[in-house]
């Protein structure tokens, strides 16, 4: 299929799992690496917030924390207006090797459609500004 | 019965992406589809009287655009016909931008070079 809905990547790091996982689950290894500065609350359901100097940010929602093996967290599609509710899933997987780690990393979810957008694009009910101007009319005119 | 598909969504969506970009493959088009975007729904007429394309030619790219489900005829007064832009398969095609834009390898460098230092 044409349709990219899962990214894969695999890497082969010469450092034990604690380092890796220190890397990617510490406000100092996300502010170095991913972002240029970073906040953590390390737990299912808490968040992480990225920040780059270019002015963009990125909230992350932590769905998996399982030392030194699984970090997972959802986050917005980057490129999609701000109010798409959209959310690609992003899942590393650490496994110790003879040398070091494998890190897996997975982010799917990116054909994904919410009902209301498959609605849209398959012929059914329009919205949109259209709507939201006609209700303003119809605001307008009940009062 | 049909092969079973890995993600029943996708050849449908892939369906919808494509259409838009060969909506957007023609420069007459890509100007008829911002025309709409900027001014809102307007008719052939009024297409043709703000683009350097013929009106024959503008009909027949609406057809199409109208086929694809990008732009939908609005039946309005005194047997005018406007076109309005359809935002939804737009949103289909931004996906797939998003997934190609996303740029895991200069990340992952980056996560190594931290890692070696």
């Amino acid at each position: 299929m044409g349709f990219p809905d899962r990214i894969e990547r695999v890497l082969d790091l010469a450092h034990p799992p604690e380092k890796v996982w220190a890397a990617l689950t510490t406000a100092e290894g996300l502010g170095t690496w991913f972002g240029n500065e970073a906040t953590i609350d390390l737990r299912p359901g808490g968040v992480a917030r990225l920040s780059w100097n270019s002015g963009d940010t990125a909230e992350l929602t932590l769905e998996r924390v399982e030392e030194p093996t699984v970090f997972a967290y959802t986050w917005r599609i980057s490129g999609l207006p701000a109010d798409d509710p959209r959310r690609t899933y992003v899942e590393f997987t650490l496994e110790p090797t003879g040398t070091g780690t494998r890190l897996t990393v997975v982010e799917s979810g990116f054909a994904q459609l919410p009902q209301e957008a498959h609605d849209q694009a398959f012929g059914g009910n329009t919205t949109g500004w259209a709507n939201e101007l006609g209700e303003l009319v119809e605001y307008l005119d009940a009062s | 019965m049909p092969p079973e598909s890995g993600t029943p969504a996708a050849p449908d969506v892939e369906a919808v992406a494509e259409q838009v970009f060969v909506a957007l493959a023609d420069p007459s088009r890509r100007n008829i589809l911002a025309a709409l975007a900027a001014g809102g729904p307007a008719t052939a007429t009024d297409l043709a009287n703000r683009l350097p394309i013929t009106r024959q030619a503008i009909a027949k790219h609406l057809t199409l655009l109208s086929d694809a489900g990008l732009v939908t005829a609005e039946h309005g007064e005194r047997r005018r016909v406007r076109f309005r832009l359809q935002s939804a398969p737009m949103q289909v095609a931004q996906q797939f931008l998003a997934a190609l834009a996303r740029d895991w390898d200069t990340d992952l460098d980056a996560l190594r070079k931290h890692l070696d230092t």
